[in-house]
Formats: structure tokens, C-alpha cells, sequence
């Protein structure tokens, strides 16, 4: 019954000072908004990883990425125990118009390749084109968009590890089989860019960046891994083998200093609107001081008048939350079309609402405790001589 | 009454209902502090790639090829650029040439599983005369004609940690570490160098990455410009040194720009409304005293300058506690990935002039536009009503 009171009284209060108490619920609620925005950023970044298939292994160069293998070791590669199939390809580098026009090209094996990455769904047809046609190259139906190429359109990039100007011809457009499959990548012959560079630059010819390798049964990908590595042991060009998971985790652990920091400011937009809260809840309990000391002049206990001023924080800051976790969806989609190309997924986890409404109740909790220890130290004759 | 206000009247005003103003303050100084370490950081990324090398040193690499360790150079190219104009010479009369091999190795962080990227530059003698600026700090340079190496400072701090006598494997060889040297902070600092010819052996290499030429003097590089665009068969670009590693940080310093502007723009809406809601709460709490000095002769536009006063004091304040916690975060050392050149690039966060007058000015203007608004209802308020109320 009394809990009823309290939140009438609550309401109420809050009521008072309409344009003060929209103006703190509004600032949560963007404060909540960011939050979630920030947090979802940070997940996408490392969902990408996620999302590859756990038979997939990439071997590349012990030393580093930028050292080539020998293409003969797809040879022995293949030869060791629980390895289905290898492909392999190269990293191409070229500039399409300007730096600005960025994306990824891969210098691939084009008969095994498309075999490895059946989420590439590509009509039958295009791809013979693709493979019977050295110049031909695929690309993802979102970068095809993006660049307004049709079936049939020659591509121009200029070369940067493989130099030369360098003319392409698209040949298919592959679709991902599912919304998580990056559709922005750009398939070129490997042969191609190999029998040019053997006549050009015989140094960069027969290298491969890394090679792709599908195993039998995804539960030995360490022991096959580990066996891939000591073919190759004291070799000239020895491998790093592993999974394609932790290959790309790998790479997101390059930047994963920028991770820390959005991470870190996510937490301090909750500082922020916890100063603006707690100075919204102080305010109002001040210039009450005279009512609390009368509630507590009629019989009323410190209890009472703290679950008071507790109930209006809490309203305003679970108010404030809810609006922020409601409107988070709407923005996560409109940030996600507005940079379509940076992220593969960009869902709000379950996990984010979750610490979005115990932020807004640590908010509302924190910014309480001032007015609330106020109360309860005022002598009643000091509360009632107050002047706002 | 053409003087207004006095300053001391806004002030007191601020110190009255303390709470109040350190808790919206703190709020404000929060969003300052995240605007200005994202600033600090861009800076710091830029000053360290950009004062790389010197003004009177050409970096040529192979034509297209974006950064040193894509670019390849043969013995030929190499002897070819040797005979163009413009080039200083040193004190035997042959040519300051630099031939220089690069290459990336992965080293383990610490505390950390990950790998990074790090440069590997073999050089000459040459090639370290030619870069005064990096000095020897601890041991002594490495050998030429040995598996010696010497590490940079910024590999020596920090994330990676390597001392004088730690052995690192890579290229099928164990190098020896022998001295660290310090380049003033610039990127050579999360480089690591070795000879040359030795890296060469080591990695099977036959062609250079890249050639240091010295210029005879400033001037001199459009005589080199040209002479390179007259021979096409070269197939080089050639670039100054100073500004061949300032295009380096670009993209990164952009990125970390735009994400950072973005972020505390959002932020400054929070601040924003606290500090709307400290000033509304100023104005009513005064009612009666800005109906007072109204009655005195005060003019409507001196009670709007005296709260836009205050709102820009609270903002001030709240710049400089920010700025102050900001100026702290030039302790931190950032090891990060430079996604451009792929490879590890380690510097320090800057707080120059220009940024702490940017900030100081953004969070003025924060007050101002969330004193906006209750200072022009104030100057609203009709005299006779203002001192009836309670």
C-alpha cells in the first residue's frame, strides 16, 4: 500500500518541473542510445570472425604475411593426413580510380577455389565463364552494386604489389548463401597475375599469400595444423597454420587498441549522464527540503522520504533506459546501412540491452544517493526554515 | 547602466550552489576529456610518422608500389639511380645512397597472444649517417656483416619489450640484440635494423626494397624529379623522405579523427542538457532578484549577457578540469597496427597549443548553447510579475 503512495507521490514530484524532467530523461535516453551503438560496433567488429567455417585452416608464412610460399607446397600440403582440399590465394592490391574506391581483390586458383567457399553462390554458367577466361574476374553482388558494374564490364586497377595497369573482365557475380557472407570481395585469376609477373618481376612470380585448406573432420583441425607446420619445419619457407577463425581474429587483434578505446568511452557516456542526473535529482531535492521536513514533522520516517526521492530517480532513469533500448534498434539499422560496407552483421546482442537497462538503473541508483543522505541528516526545524 | 553585470556577481552565482555546478561541470569536463585524447591521439600519430627522416633524404621505390615493403628495386634500378643528378656525395666522392631491404616479422606482444607486424629494415652505414636523428642509447650499433641488430625505442618500451642480449628468431637465424637507439620519437622507433646485405641472405632475397638518396641540397630534388620522369625505363617513384612516412599516417589519423569527432559530438548532447538544466534551474531559483535588478535599471540585454556569462564560466571550467585530466594522457603509449603499411607503429598521445585552444573553445561553447535558451527566458520575465513571485 505505501509502495502505491510513494510512487503517486513519485510521479508527482517529477511532474513539477515538466521541462527539467523530459530534458534528463532525454539526455538518458541518448546517453543509452550511444551506449548500445558503441557496444554493437565492437561486437560486429570481432562477429566477422565468427561467422567462418570451422573445417577451413589458412597456412601462410611463419615469418609474416607479406612473405610469399612457394606455390609447390599446395602439393604436399594436400598429401598430409585429414586434409580434403587446398586452394590458395594472393592478396592484389590494386587501386580502382583512387584510394577512396577501396576493396578487397584475392589473386585465387580459380579450379579449386569456389570449390572451398560454397557460401559463394554462383551461377553455373558464370562460373565457367570466370574459369575459362584468364582476364575474368567475380565479384560480390554488394560491390558490384556499389560500382554499377553489369556482366561484361572491363575493370581497370593499377597495380601496387603487382605493378602494372591491369584490365579485368567481370564474368560473374556471386551472392553470399546467407546475409553473413561478405559480398564485397573481388576474385581474380592467380595464373594470370602469375604468368605476367614471371615475364615482368620473376622475383614475385609462384608466391602464394596464403593457402586454404579444407579438412575432413572440423574436430582435428589442431592435430592437422600441427602437422601442415612440421611438413615444413627448417624449411626455407616454413607455415603458420590455423583456423580461418583465429587467422581473421588475428587480424582485428591489430586494431584491437581502437577496440579498447570505443569500449572505454562507451563507459564513460554513462559517467556523463550520471553527472547530469545526479545534479537533475539534487537540484529537485533542495529546493524540497521544506516539504521532506514536513512529511517528517507529520510522523513520516527517513524511509519513506528516501523511497521517495529513490522513486522519482528511478522513473526518470528507467523512462530515460527503456526509450534508449527502444530506440537502439532503429539507429543500429540506420548506422548499418550508412556504412554498409564496414561490417558483415550488425546485430545488437542481448547482452547489450541487458547492460543498457543496468546502466540506466545504475544511473538512476547513483544519482539518488546525494539527496538521499541529505534527508536523512536534516533536522526537521532547519528543513522547514529553508529557502529554496 | 552601459557596463552591465560584473563579472564577480556571474561568478558568485556559480560558487553558490556548488553541488550543482561541480556535478554539470564534471559532466561537461567528461566529454572535453574524451574530445581532446582523440585529438591528442591523431596528433601524436602524426607527429610521429611525419617527423620521420629528413627533409634532404628521397625514399624511391618501385613505381605504384605504396609502401617500402611492397616495393622491390633491382641491382640495376639501383645502379641506374646512382648516376642522376642532384645527389650529395660523401667524403670518398661516391654517391649517399642507402640501399635498403624491408621486411615484416611477426613478434609476439606481451600479455598477449596476438602477433604484430614489425619492420625489419637492413641498412648500410650510409643509411645510418643518413638518419642523424636516431642515436644509440644503449650498447652500441650493430656490425656490419653479422647477425646483429639494434632495436628502436619504441620496441624496447612497452608492448614488445626487447633489451640488449635478448635473441630473436626469425628468417631461419637467431639475431642478436646489441644496442636500442632512440629517433626522437618518430616512427623509426618501432623499427627494428640489421645489415642489409645480411637480411638479404637471410631472407633469400635478390632486390632491395628501397633506396635512401641524399639530395646535395633542398633544392635539389626537382632536378631529381625530372631526371627520373625523363626516364621512364626506371619505373621509380620518388618521394622526400619527411613526407613519404606523413602520407603514412593518414588514413589511420583520419579515421581516428572522424570516429572521435563523431563520438563526442553525440556525447556533447548529454553536456549539453545538463548544462540547459543547471541554467533553467538558475533562472528560477532567481526570479525575484532578476526582477529586482530589472526594477534598478539593468536591461534585458545585460540579464541575457550575465547568464550567457555564467553558462560560458561553467563551460570554461569545465574545459580546463578536462584538459587538465587530458594533458595526464600524454604518459600513454599507443602499439597499434597501422592497417596502411600493415605494420606496428608505436607513439605517445600530444597536447599541442592549437588543440587545448580548440577544446577550450568547444566547451565554452557547450555553455552557450545550453545557456541559450534559460538566459533568454530570463530576460523575458515582466518586472511586476518576477517580484510577486515566490
Amino acid at each position: 500500500m505505501q509502495a502505491v503512495y510513494v510512487l503517486r507521490l513519485a510521479r508527482k514530484n517529477l511532474w513539477r518541473h515538466r521541462l527539467r524532467s523530459l530534458l534528463t530523461i532525454a539526455g538518458i535516453a541518448v546517453a543509452i542510445v550511444s551506449f548500445g551503438l558503441l557496444r554493437t560496433v565492437v561486437d560486429s567488429w570481432y562477429a566477422g570472425a565468427s561467422l567462418s567455417s570451422a573445417a577451413r585452416l589458412i597456412t601462410r608464412s611463419e615469418a609474416s604475411l607479406s612473405f610469399p610460399l612457394p606455390v609447390t607446397h599446395a602439393a604436399r600440403i594436400r598429401r598430409v593426413a585429414g586434409v580434403a582440399a587446398v586452394s590458395w590465394a594472393n592478396w592484389f592490391g590494386g587501386v580502382y580510380i583512387d584510394d577512396k574506391h577501396f576493396f578487397a581483390q584475392y589473386a585465387v586458383d580459380a579450379d579449386s577455389y569456389l570449390e572451398l567457399y560454397p557460401e559463394f553462390v554462383l551461377p553455373p554458367e558464370q562460373r565457367s565463364a570466370f574459369q575459362r577466361d584468364r582476364r575474368g574476374v567475380i565479384a560480390g553482388r554488394k560491390l558490384a552494386r556499389k560500382n554499377h558494374w553489369q556482366i561484361g564490364d572491363t575493370i581497370a586497377l593499377k597495380g601496387t604489389v603487382y605493378p602494372g595497369n591491369w584490365s579485368f573482365m567481370l564474368r560473374g557475380i556471386y551472392d553470399g548463401a546467407d546475409s553473413k557472407v561478405d559480398e564485397n570481395q573481388f576474385l581474380l585469376h592467380w595464373d594470370y597475375v602469375n604468368e605476367t609477373m614471371r615475364a615482368l618481376l620473376p622475383s614475385l612470380a609462384d608466391g602464394v599469400g596464403v593457402f586454404v585448406v579444407n579438412i575432413h573432420d572440423p574436430s582435428q583441425a589442431a592435430e592437422v595444423s600441427a602437422a601442415i607446420d612440421s611438413t615444413f619445419r627448417n624449411s626455407l619457407a616454413e607455415t603458420r597454420t590455423e583456423t580461418q577463425k583465429a587467422f581473421q581474429l588475428g587480424f582485428i587483434s591489430m586494431v584491437d587498441t581502437i577496440l579498447l578505446a570505443i569500449q572505454t568511452v562507451a563507459y564513460v557516456v554513462v559517467l556523463i549522464i550520471m553527472a547530469v542526473m545526479a545534479n537533475t535529482m539534487s537540484m529537485a531535492a533542495r529546493e524540497r527540503t521544506r516539504e521532506y521536513a514536513t512529511l517528517k514533522a507529520l510522523g513520516f520516517g527517513h524511509g519513506f522520504v528516501s523511497m521517495v526521492i529513490l522513486g522519482e530517480s528511478m522513473t526518470m532513469s528507467l523512462v530515460g533506459g527503456v526509450l534508449g533500448i527502444a530506440l537502439t534498434f532503429p539507429v543500429a539499422q540506420a548506422f548499418f546501412s550508412a556504412t554498409r560496407d564496414l561490417f558483415l552483421v550488425f546485430q545488437v546482442e542481448p547482452l547489450t540491452v541487458l547492460l543498457q537497462l543496468g546502466s540506466a538503473l545504475l544511473i538512476g541508483l547513483c544519482s539518488a544517493i546525494a539527496p538521499v543522505v541529505n534527508s536523512r541528516r536534516l533536522v526537521i526545524v532547519d528543513g522547514l526554515r529553508a529557502v529554496a | 547602466m552601459k557596463k552591465g553585470l560584473s563579472l564577480s556577481y556571474v561568478a558568485r552565482n556559480l560558487v553558490a550552489r556548488k553541488l550543482t555546478t561541480i556535478l554539470t561541470a564534471a559532466g561537461m569536463a567528461l566529454v572535453v576529456f574524451v574530445f581532446a585524447t582523440v585529438l591528442m591521439m591523431a596528433e601524436g600519430l602524426r607527429h610521429t610518422l611525419g617527423g620521420t627522416g629528413s627533409y634532404n633524404n628521397v625514399v624511391v621505390i618501385r613505381q605504384g608500389s605504396q609502401t617500402e615493403v611492397q616495393s622491390t628495386l633491382t641491382r640495376e634500378q639501383a645502379r641506374l639511380i646512382e648516376t642522376l643528378p642532384g645527389l650529395a656525395t660523401g667524403a670518398h666522392g661516391e654517391p649517399r645512397i642507402s640501399r635498403e631491404m624491408l621486411v615484416l616479422v611477426n613478434l609476439p606482444r606481451k600479455n598477449s597472444t596476438s602477433l604484430a607486424n614489425v619492420i625489419v629494415r637492413g641498412t648500410t652505414p650510409t643509411g645510418l649517417e643518413m638518419r642523424p636523428q636516431a642515436r644509440i642509447v644503449q650498447g652500441r650499433a650493430f656490425r656490419a656483416g653479422s647477425s646483429e641488430i639494434v632495436v628502436g625505442s619504441g620496441m624496447a618500451r612497452g608492448s614488445f619489450g626487447l633489451r640488449v642480449g635478448d635473441r630473436i628468431a626469425f628468417g631461419l637465424r637467431q639475431w642478436n640484440v646489441v644496442g636500442v637507439f632512440d629517433a626522437g620519437g618518430s616512427g623509426f622507433d618501432s623499427e627494428i635494423w640489421g645489415d642489409g646485405e645480411q637480411l638479404m641472405q637471410a631472407f633469400r632475397r635478390q632486390a632491395y626494397s628501397s633506396l635512401i638518396v641524399g639530395l646535395r641540397d633542398s633544392g635539389s630534388f626537382e632536378a631529381l624529379a625530372e631526371a627520373v620522369a625523363r626516364q621512364p625505363q626506371l619505373k621509380v617513384d620518388i618521394k622526400r623522405e619527411t613526407q613519404f612516412y606523413a602520407d603514412q599516417s593518414e588514413n589511420l589519423a583520419n579515421f581516428i579523427g572522424v570516429l572521435g569527432k563523431t563520438i563526442t559530438i553525440v556525447f556533447s548532447i548529454g553536456a549539453i542538457i545538463g548544462a540547459m538544466i543547471t541554467m533553467y534551474a538558475s533562472v528560477a531559483n532567481r526570479t525575484r532578484e532578476i526582477g529586482t535588478l530589472r526594477a534598478l535599471g539593468f536591461r534585458r540585454g545585460n540579464i541575457v549577457w550575465a547568464f550567457l556569462q555564467e553558462a560560458m564560466l561553467l563551460g570554461l571550467a569545465a574545459g580546463l578540469s578536462g584538459l587538465v585530466a587530458a594533458a595526464f594522457m600524454q604518459l600513454v603509449e599507443i602499439s597499434t597496427t597501422n592497417l596502411q603499411t600493415f605494420s606496428e607503429v608505436v607513439f605517445s598521445l600530444i597536447l599541442t597549443p592549437q588543440i587545448a585552444l580548440d577544446v577550450l573553445l568547444f566547451s565554452v561553447f557547450m555553455g552557450v548553447l545550453g545557456g541559450a535558451l534559460p538566459a533568454f527566458r530570463a530576460s523575458r520575465l515582466e518586472i511586476v510579475d518576477a517580484l510577486r513571485s515566490v
